[in-house]
């Protein structure tokens, strides 16, 4: 039996390692730090896999050679930081139109625009969401360990490959960074999922013709299966068609797959559960000031819960819901000025939810984690 | 087997969408007939497209293609063919596509030297949003954004290309037809960038606006205004605007990006074995 490797590597070198494991053998990038060690790895290990790095002249051309790539079969990725992410949202509203399966790993650093160039921030969670134009849905993975980056990372791509959709690792510039140990799969280990291709014959081929899961295969190009992707809104053919009741079909159908398949697609970890009488409802680095305070508070005999969203997009809800049923309040911390508060004020209206927000380049820390609970008592 | 141009061209898709008079369907016509010549099979072709009249080019071809955002038809190309050698990728624009917002990715696409062809049916103007001036607007040349004359320089698109890298780059017309077909041809055939210039026109905004008076006076004045390279040399300085140099204007032998990231891949895989 091949013995699984154990390795001490930072989160960025993790999204690299997890990415290889899940076969991605394309990456187009342009250097931006905290996400640049995504890209120094690629460039090293995709030749020797026979895979290909390109560095393009900005993060538009990336994202736009990655979905060029996957249109050809070969898991594509990229990864980027808050500017880049923001000449990004172009072209993942391509991905989305288009169904083209990708990876975008956005490892978040504080803004607006250059800001705190590279202090660690969570703000990025609204832009991930509605960033580009237009109604549409997102899926986007939220790691908070390495351990986290590898295992979400091959999961994104699993994810995307089954929902023909792009995927967000949003991750952040402390955990990117941080170095911890990290179980590597041995090969088999984790199931690696691939598009569903088309089975019919060529002629009988449409681009956007979906099963009754909502999803179309895809052929690649190059295929006897003529493949044709398109930003416009269009038909099953994949031709621009304006009718209303073709758009709505298709902008229905978008959002669907993902909203729809939440349970499938979202996940969740609690931690002191069982009998929460204040929950702590977090992600990122943040889970990991705030696992650190539960454990404190717990020392003293304070019932309070945790639950570490790895999944931020389609948001949680139900699993949020469920695991908070008997509790009576909750606590928000996050790096931003309250964006996923409002979320978990929208999912759980019947709490009392506390907030607690910093934005001014530094981690929050356990105790004010623990002084926001004693405040909000 | 055997190819037929009507199988590079989707027959229901036809009459296309441009105006009369308009350029673009003589490109159409003519990368069809090329592709159909070169034998290359419609489904190891690959278009792709940003946005704008020309950006609708792809809807016409029975072949794959990425239709995709304004200006980043090379970008979209770059990625498919760095993981596909095999195939044969075009890139269809326009002169706001190719050389305005995708300047940026026409020089990075030539110096990368990606063994795509790109066609830029040149119309001087935006025709979808309603004859805008782009950047290759001639200088005080009407549009609907430049009532008064445009402010700005055009640019030269070969010119760019060869500055930026472009190993093959040749300018034609809609008038030279049966010329526009063999450059295409050549420019398809040559590995690394290709980059052919259709100097277009665009007789219902940019026309209208600087009354050149409808597609056959423009097409006229195209051709009268086109001349091999040799002869547009000898022109006398002052004599040169006005007219432009079309044919082959620039061929170098350069190794495109597969082949160099072959070499690549060759170096860290003896690398890899080693350590």
């Amino acid at each position: 039996m091949v013995q699984s490797e154990v390795k001490f590597i930072s989160g960025n070198e993790a999204c690299a390692e997890g990415a290889f494991y899940a076969q991605a053998r394309f990456y187009a990038g342009y250097p931006i730090t905290p996400s640049s060690e995504i890209a120094q790895i690629a460039s090293e290990r995709l030749p020797t896999l026979g895979g290909c790095y390109v560095q393009m002249e900005d993060e538009i051309a990336s994202i736009a050679a990655i979905i060029g790539a996957s249109c050809c079969g070969v898991k594509s990725f990229t990864a980027t930081s808050g500017p880049g992410f923001s000449l990004m949202q172009e072209n993942l509203g391509v991905a989305i139109m288009g169904e083209v399966p990708c990876v975008i790993i956005n490892v978040q650093r504080s803004g607006p625009s250059t800001g705190l160039a590279t202090s660690p921030a969570q703000a990025d969670i609204m832009q991930c969401r509605w960033g580009t134009h237009g109604d549409h849905a997102i899926i986007a993975l939220t790691p908070s360990s390495v351990q986290e980056c590898y295992e979400l990372t091959i999961r994104a791509f699993n994810l995307s490959e089954k929902y023909r959709s792009p995927v967000v690792i949003l991750s952040d510039k402390t955990v990117a960074q941080m170095r911890e140990k990290v179980i590597l799969f041995t090969p088999g280990e984790v199931e690696l999922l691939e598009r569903k291709k088309p089975t019919g014959s060529p002629g009988e081929y449409l681009s956007f013709r979906p099963d009754d899961d909502g999803i179309p295969p895809m052929a690649s190009f190059g295929d006897p299966h003529l493949l044709r992707i398109t930003s416009s809104t269009h038909n099953e053919q994949g031709f621009t068609d304006d009718d209303p009741s073709n758009a709505f079909t298709l902008i229905r159908r978008l959002y669907d797959k993902i909203e729809d398949n939440a349970d499938d697609i979202t996940q969740i970890k609690t931690y002191f559960m069982e009998d929460a009488e204040t929950t702590f409802i977090t992600f990122g680095i943040t889970a990991r000031a705030a696992l650190n305070a539960v454990h404190k508070l717990r020392e003293e005999g304070n019932k309070v819960g945790l639950i570490n969203l790895l999944t931020m997009w389609p948001f949680p809800a139900c699993k949020i819901k469920e695991a908070v049923a008997n509790c009576r309040s909750l606590l928000v911390p996050e790096m931003n000025l309250g964006q996923l508060v409002r979320e978990v004020e929208r999912a759980c209206c019947a709490k009392e939810v506390h907030s607690y927000t910093k934005s001014n380049g530094k981690n929050i820390f356990p105790g004010e984690i623990i002084q926001a609970w004693r405040d909000s008592l | 087997m055997i190819v037929a141009v009507t199988d590079y061209l989707r027959q229901d898709k036809l009459p296309h969408l441009w105006c009369g008079g308009c350029s673009h369907g003589v490109v159409v016509g003519a990368v069809a007939r090329v592709l159909a010549g070169l034998g290359i099979p419609v489904d190891k072709t690959v278009i792709t497209t940003g946005i704008g009249c020309f950006g609708k080019a792809d809807d016409y071809f029975a072949t794959h293609a990425l239709h995709g955002t304004h200006g980043r038809a090379l970008a979209f190309a770059s990625g498919v063919k760095a993981v596909s050698d095999d195939l044969t990728v075009l890139a269809l624009m326009g002169d706001g596509d190719a050389a305005t917002i995708g300047g940026n990715h026409l020089i990075h696409a030539a110096r990368r030297n990606m063994d795509i062809t790109a066609i830029v049916s040149n119309n001087n103007n935006y025709g979808m949003t309603g004859g805008q001036y782009s950047a290759t607007t001639p200088s005080g040349k009407k549009t609907s954004t430049s009532r008064y004359g445009n402010p700005e320089t055009d640019f030269d698109l070969c010119s760019l290309v060869v500055g930026a890298g472009g190993g093959f780059v040749a300018r034609t017309t809609p008038f030279h037809v049966r010329a526009m077909e063999k450059l295409i041809a050549e420019a398809i055939s040559y590995r690394g960038f290709s980059f052919v210039e259709v100097v277009s026109c665009c007789p219902t905004y940019y026309g209208r606006y600087n009354r050149e008076g409808g597609a056959v006076a423009m097409v006229a004045s195209i051709k009268e205004r086109a001349m091999s390279k040799e002869k547009f040399n000898l022109l006398p300085l002052e004599a040169k605007p006005g007219y432009f140099p079309m044919g082959k204007l620039h061929l170098e032998e350069k190794i495109d990006f597969n082949t160099r990231y072959r070499e690549v891949q060759q170096k860290a895989q003896d690398s890899h074995r080693e350590s």
